[in-house]
């Protein structure tokens, strides 16, 4: 567990400290009450060696160093789970986590697995190192074809923001495509930017790597700025996260919702669509970036509500205490430095609830969720039963699309 | 301690390749170029010595895209001198000529240590560490994975078929071709190469003419033909799978 830092580290508890207090609402962390409920409610605060408020407590003490010759902070998976609920309302994710991650890589500290995510976005502008030019690669077939604003040059109502996951990952592109047909039955003006898209940077930035999603933010910025479009969505909460609450501190600045948000703004026009009955109990999983952190809890409930046949059933851990897939904050990318000292997996954790809920089937709202909870209902013992389903999907399902 | 690292740009094999109208190249319009892996460690291999036991570090490459981004990463790591060679026409730059631009920059700046990539997967033409060693009349080691320094000579770690490792001292200047450093290359943040990029310079020197002559010439390049007996198998995962398991059960082996 102990691991030492390169020459390259700078001296850090005082000059660390004081950085944190001019971060927004950074000073707050002064009134830690070292209560523990930070380390109570984060999903790997029993295995954390130094949990928020442990770290807090060090740079009081002077001895940060204790915490960065640790590898501790790569199990925060940046849920914001301990933001929601610490009492003196210390913005614990933003302004400490992902500091301490950001000055460990300064430092040179980086698990490998970690690195290569990185590395990968620096030079493909995705995570997965798959080509940018292959990017809008999933479209294809598709009915009337997907606007590729590069090509078309044609001003859209909606630019979508695809996201690294949905254009690549082989579990995602049905997903992908689903929505794609959904906006097109909809009459939806609509285009994406195709091999113009980089990653929208915000796990990277959660993950410590703030100099990669400036630069992402930036390369997107600059091809938003060539097209016309009324307002951006999404079908990434992270996207979105970045979009709404970074981008604009960047100067870009554009109406941007989750495409829940967008769907369940339309959905009189939606519900006669839903013909075909999808008789299944569903619990839905908040992903952290989309309820926790963003407030968005009813639109993907309403949208499955409308579904014929549906049922909705709550896991124990739902709304602001919902649990994170663990995904987030670069565990994407962490998934075995996390298996090898944690030797769980929060989206087994979370596959557990689902079937102790008595659903059937897992439904979700983020590109991340599909394949993570796929591998853990492989995992789970008497999982298997348990689909897991991407609301676009379960739409496009109804719709017979 | 003076050591020098030439690198090479070699083409990334996301994309996928394609060959150009003559026949004897790769389409250069589509390609797109990273740094040759096992230049990547020799530049660890660098700094890790620079780091152990003090030494300047001078990286060299072959203008072209993307060429400044990696060299300042490498000065982001700790190299002291970045250097870009002008007007290297890349049909002309094999390994041969590569060395002999090389030889003659390194006779001036008379580095104690050369530590280049021992191989890179473009072009098997001979290995530009040995080609250099030679003309600049120095010992060679190819193949290492781990360099020490001693006092005027080197202990260089290399690995044998086995699992044998041999070590041997090599009197200095010399040239080791790396196959891999003691560690992977590390990560650098992207705001330290950042930064590095507007306070190091990039030495630009021009070359004049580049001698090719020695190296292999390109008849034909060609994907990989099929032979006779290979059916390729297209559709979907599902249709793959099953006809796999109908010419398994055909073959009798299931
Ligand atoms: S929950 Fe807030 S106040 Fe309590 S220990 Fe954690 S950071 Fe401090
Ligand atoms: S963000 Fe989540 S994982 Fe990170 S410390 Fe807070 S509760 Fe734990």
């Amino acid at each position: 567990m102990e691991i030492t830092l390169s020459p390259l580290s700078p001296s850090i508890s005082k000059t660390f400290y004081s950085s944190l207090h001019e971060l927004k609402d950074g000073e707050r962390i002064r009134k830690c009450l070292q209560c523990g409920t930070c380390s109570g409610v984060c999903p790997f605060g029993y295995y954390m060696k130094y949990p928020p408020g442990k770290i807090i407590g060090t740079l009081r003490a002077g001895v940060f160093d204790l915490v960065t010759k640790t590898d501790s902070i790569w199990m925060c998976v940046s849920c914001s789970a301990c933001s929601a609920f610490c009492p003196t309302q210390i913005p614990i994710t933003q302004a400490l986590m992902t500091r301490v991650k950001e000055e460990m890589i300064l430092a040179g500290s980086v698990p490998a697995e970690l690195q290569t995510a990185f590395k990968n976005s620096q030079q493909y502008g995705n995570p997965l190192g798959e080509s940018p030019r292959k990017r809008a690669d999933w479209a294809t077939g598709i009915q009337p074809e997907v606007n590729i604003l590069g090509k078309t040059k044609q001003p859209v109502d909606v630019l979508w923001f695809v996201g690294d996951y949905a254009s690549y990952h082989p579990r995602m592109i049905p997903v992908t495509k689903s929505f794609a047909k959904i906006l097109n039955v909809l009459g939806i003006k609509f285009g994406i930017l195709g091999p113009e898209e980089s990653s929208d940077g915000d796990s990277q930035r959660l993950a410590g790597e703030r100099g990669i999603f400036e630069m992402l933010a930036k390369k997107n910025g600059q091809a938003f700025k060539k097209y016309q479009f009324r307002e951006i969505i999404t079908t990434d909460p992270h996207a979105y996260n970045a979009l709404k609450n970074e981008y604009p501190a960047l100067g870009i600045s554009y109406p941007v919702r989750h495409f829940t948000e967008f769907l369940f703004e339309r959905l009189d026009q939606i519900k006669p669509l839903l013909k075909k009955e999808v008789k299944t109990k569903i619990a839905y999983h908040d992903p952290c970036y989309l309820g926790r952190v963003n407030g968005i809890y009813d639109a993907p409930r309403e949208i499955l509500k409308s579904i014929p046949g549906v049922e909705l059933v709550e896991m124990a851990h739902q709304f602001s205490n919902s649990l994170c897939c663990g995904g987030g904050g670069g565990g994407m990318w962490l998934d075995g430095f996390q298996w090898e000292r944690a030797h769980v997996r929060l989206s087994e954790w979370r596959v557990k609830e689902a079937l102790e809920c008595g659903a059937d089937l897992l439904a979700v709202a983020c590109p991340y969720e599909p394949p993570r909870f796929e591998d853990a209902t492989k995992t789970v013992p008497n999982a298997n039963q348990l689909k897991v389903r991407e609301i676009a999907e379960l739409l496009a399902e109804s719709m017979d699309l | 301690m003076k050591i020098a690292v030439p690198i090479k740009f070699v083409p990334d094999l996301v994309e996928e390749l394609n060959i150009d109208s003559s026949g004897a190249a790769l389409d250069t319009s589509w390609l797109r170029l990273i740094i040759n892996e096992f230049d990547d460690h020799a530049i660890e291999q660098a700094i890790l010595l620079k780091e152990r036991g003090g030494a300047e570090v001078t990286i060299i490459c072959a203008e072209g895209d993307g060429v400044d981004d990696i060299l300042f990463n490498a000065a982001a790591k700790g190299a002291d001198q970045l250097v870009k060679l002008m007007g290297s026409d890349a049909a002309m730059m094999n390994s041969h000529a590569t060395a002999r631009v090389l030889a003659d920059f390194f006779k001036e700046i008379q580095p104690d240590l050369i530590l280049t990539g021992v191989q890179a997967h473009n072009d098997l033409d001979g290995s530009v560490g040995a080609l250099l060693a030679e003309y600049l009349g120095m010992p060679y080691v190819g193949y290492v994975a781990g360099v020490t320094a001693a006092s005027g000579s080197v202990i260089a770690r290399k690995e044998y078929p086995g699992g044998i490792i041999g070590e041997m001292e090599v009197k200095l200047p010399a040239v080791l071709g790396i196959q891999a450093a003691e560690q992977p290359p590390r990560y650098v943040a992207y705001s330290k190469i950042n930064q590095v990029s507007k306070t190091v310079k990039i030495e630009e020197r021009a070359i004049s003419d580049l001698d090719s002559s020695g190296g292999a010439t390109v008849g034909r390049m060609f994907k990989p033909e099929p032979a006779q007996r290979a059916e390729i198998i297209e559709g979907s995962p599902e249709e793959v799978a099953d006809r796999m398991v109908g010419i398994f059960k055909e073959l009798g082996v299931m």
